[in-house]
């Protein structure tokens, strides 16, 4: 059909090209439903580490100290929190004030933990982990990191984040902050200046490896690649 | 069914097929009421109002060719460039960027198509879009015009190293030089050097003009290299 539109405008001539290359789209769920998709593989892969962990340790670790909660209530708050946020985040319109969600789950883990460290140097008989210890923390927070980061930013991925730093940034906070949860089965014991030291660079280094690796592989020019090859915009 | 309305971009007459709710001919508002609409989103509006009109019908339109209507989803589009161009001003896109975020617009709404709920407004979603793009442009070109230096005269005054005028006549000498030594190589080597790399045939076709197999039409085209190699070191040492 005849439009009188300016055919010989760049505008015109890629508003036909993606027309004709217009294909039938579902749209995307909502953030908070594909969020609770990522942290139900979370809680499947926690179960299926539960069948291995020492569970009777960990109850008797907790009833003798039960602040070790508030550790692990904050690290459960910023996975849960930090994914809701990383979805919303990723949504083209969503609003950058979504990145703060997690922060006061934040600063209560970080808190508890220095709280746990505090007692393991002055309560006498107190079981310290040894550097051997730690290195298994930081081997743990990070291989399970791997996995839970890769699963998120593909999930990211279909959406179209215009802010794929700050995506990037909180999907690594979850991811982490998941891994470290899941830590806690197996690590039914304060954590010492040192491994709380190990535990921080583990968590960090997974924000910044994820912050690295996926905020360009998130961006809307790189997920585009194929209609920008295809464009000329020079005319 | 074909609809007709006017596109609000251009006034041009637009067919649509298949668009129930395009009955009759219609003008938008201009670009100056999607500032309004934008504004106005966090308001209740009433049905009647003829600002949630445009966006009731842009919806539609989105929602259309999200089902792969591409002629709802051309008229969207043209009908949105104003309202694009008005966002990238107010941003402070200087006017020569202004159509660079217009492309750039076009193909990120394309792509993050599917994100868009009906249920929503279409034009406070497109608007945040277009703010994005738009700042993420200029900080774009602030990056670059950091990089990059202004000296327009730079290019002609720079000296081609390579313009020398003593080069051709050494490539020239050079090229004799091998020449010369393809001669002296032995009579199945220069064949294999003159087949293969003079005439740039492929291994099969110079194995049938030569009527050598290829094994050794590749040996002695080895063989010649490594002696033309020799040849031309032992030439170039003082």
């Amino acid at each position: 059909m005849k439009t009188l539109s300016n055919n010989d405008s760049p505008h015109e001539r890629l508003i036909q090209h993606l027309a004709t290359e217009l294909t039938p789209v579902r749209r995307l769920r909502s953030p908070s439903i594909r969020a609770l998709g990522w942290l139900a593989m979370v809680a499947a892969t926690a179960i299926l580490l539960g069948l291995f962990a020492d569970l009777p340790a960990i109850g008797r670790r907790l009833a003798a100290a039960p602040d070790m909660w508030l550790a692990v209530a904050g690290s459960v708050a910023t996975a849960v929190l930090a994914g809701f946020a990383a979805f919303q985040l990723s949504m083209p319109d969503a609003s950058r004030a979504w990145a703060v969600l997690p922060l006061p789950a934040a600063i209560l883990w970080i808190a508890a933990s220095g709280l746990g460290c505090l007692r393991a140097w002055f309560v006498p008989g107190t079981h310290v982990a040894d550097l051997s210890e730690a290195r298994d923390c930081l081997l743990f927070i990070v291989g399970l990191s791997l996995p839970f980061s890769a699963l998120l930013v593909v999930m990211l991925r279909s959406a179209c984040p215009l802010q794929p730093g700050l995506t990037a940034l909180i999907a690594g906070l979850a991811a982490a902050a998941a891994a470290a949860t899941l830590l806690n089965l197996f690590h039914p014991f304060d954590a010492a200046a040192t491994d709380l030291v190990v535990h921080a660079i583990a968590v960090a280094s997974v924000i910044l490896a994820v912050r690295a690796f996926s905020s360009r592989r998130l961006s809307p020019e790189f997920l585009r690649g194929d209609v920008t090859g295809t464009m000329d915009r020079s005319n | 069914m074909t609809a007709i309305f006017i596109d609000f971009a251009t006034e041009a007459t637009v067919f649509c097929p298949d668009l129930d709710f395009l009955h009759h001919s219609r003008r938008e508002a201009n670009s100056s009421a999607d500032g309004e609409i934008t504004s106005r989103m966090m308001a209740k509006i009433g049905p009647d109002d003829p600002i949630a009109d445009v966006d009731r019908h842009r919806s539609a339109l989105m929602a259309a060719a999200q089902g792969g209507d591409s002629a709802a989803y051309q008229a969207l589009l043209r009908g949105c460039i104003p309202l694009v161009k008005s966002i990238a001003r107010r941003q402070g896109v200087t006017s020569d960027r202004v159509d660079d975020v217009v492309q750039d617009v076009l193909l990120t709404v394309h792509q993050a198509r599917q994100t868009y709920d009906p249920d929503r407004s279409f034009t406070a979603w497109f608007s945040v879009i277009a703010e994005r793009r738009a700042i993420d442009l200029i900080r774009r070109t602030r990056r670059q015009d950091q990089r990059e230096v202004y000296a327009p005269f730079a290019f002609e005054n720079h000296a081609d190293e390579e313009a020398d005028p003593s080069r051709g006549v050494a490539l020239m000498d050079r090229r004799s030089a091998v020449v010369r030594a393809v001669e002296t190589l032995p009579g199945r080597q220069r064949e294999a050097v003159q087949h293969l790399l003079f005439e740039e045939r492929s291994l099969a076709d110079a194995a049938v003009v030569t009527r050598r197999s290829k094994g050794s039409l590749k040996v002695n085209l080895h063989r010649a290299l490594k002696a033309l190699r020799g040849k031309m070191e032992s030439r170039d040492k003082p």
